[in-house]
């Protein structure tokens, strides 16, 4: 998985320069939309767009009304852009389309990064409260830098 | 008719009592003029029912968050967190002074907050309310 993502960092940054700069094994390109950035930022960390493949961003985007338990609605034109920018940036993985993931968290390559014993003892000794606050372990994550661990 | 006259008056007393215009102030007159339409027995509105709104458990929305509260912590002067973890800003309008201004802004989190909380959207009287209320907070 964790080359998938970093083929899809070459594949949107495009020139050496960008896939040297997000060389190392965990990182992705950042978002680049400042609408994206927003109103994905509003509740929680903004994940990057590689991070689950195209068909989990089009179910996500299609069921806002319940968003993990919130009512997470936006006008139709934002939705739509949106929708297509993360379809565009989605990173790669064979899925099944009824049933694609929608847990960033419960991806097997998530969860052996983030050995239960190892990311609990992170938490405790930071005073973080949950695992969605990417940034307050790794200090790149807004730039799409998570190779810090 | 009876009720244009209503909302005419409502938008007058707003014209003449509010001394601080303002993006917030022209925001709670338009909805004093759709609170007027909604109810003809419209009269103004009230900060201590927008702190009962604040602080009641509904359990009629999604049952992550039953109240407010759930998110913006029992006091509106102190700082909230969302259920990913994200700290909310204090929604009393002391404390963020730019709360309620963009009418956006505004409309789609009374939007949001309101299904997921109560299950349905607000009214116009529960959205003047609780601006009313975070106004004195």
């Amino acid at each position: 998985m964790r080359i998938i993502f970093v083929l899809a960092a070459a594949a949107v940054g495009g020139i050496l320069a960008v896939t040297t700069a997000f060389g190392g094994d965990d990182n992705v390109p950042p978002i680049s939309d400042a609408v994206v950035q927003e109103e994905c930022s509003a509740c929680h960390f903004a994940f990057q767009p590689a991070f689950l493949p195209a068909e989990s961003w089009s179910k996500m985007m299609g069921g806002l009304e319940d968003h993990f338990g919130e009512d997470a609605s936006l006008s139709e034109t934002v939705r739509d852009n949106i929708e297509a920018y993360l379809v565009a940036n989605a990173g790669r993985g064979n899925v099944d389309p009824q049933n694609p993931p929608l847990r960033i968290t419960e991806l097997r390559w998530f969860k052996s990064e983030h050995s239960e014993r190892e990311a609990q003892r992170m938490m405790e000794r930071l005073d973080v409260k949950s695992l969605l606050s990417c940034g307050a372990c790794h200090q790149g994550a807004e730039r799409g830098i998570y190779d810090d661990d | 008719m009876k009720r244009l006259l209503l909302v005419g008056a409502a938008l007058a007393l707003v014209a003449t009592t509010n001394v601080q215009a303002g993006p917030r102030e022209d925001i709670v007159a338009l909805l004093m003029a759709e609170a007027s339409a909604e109810d003809a027995a419209f009269a103004g509105f009230s900060g201590e029912r927008g702190q009962i709104l604040f602080s009641s458990n509904f359990n009629t929305g999604k049952p992550e968050t039953p109240s407010c509260t759930s998110c913006h912590s029992t006091s509106p002067q102190n700082m909230g967190e969302t259920r990913a973890g994200k700290p909310i800003e204090p929604i009393a309008v002391s404390k963020t002074p730019e709360r309620f201004t963009d009418p956006e802004k505004v409309e789609k989190w009374f939007r949001r907050n309101c299904r997921s909380v109560i299950g349905r959207e607000c009214t116009a009287l529960e959205k003047g309310d609780f601006i009313t209320y975070m106004m004195s907070q």
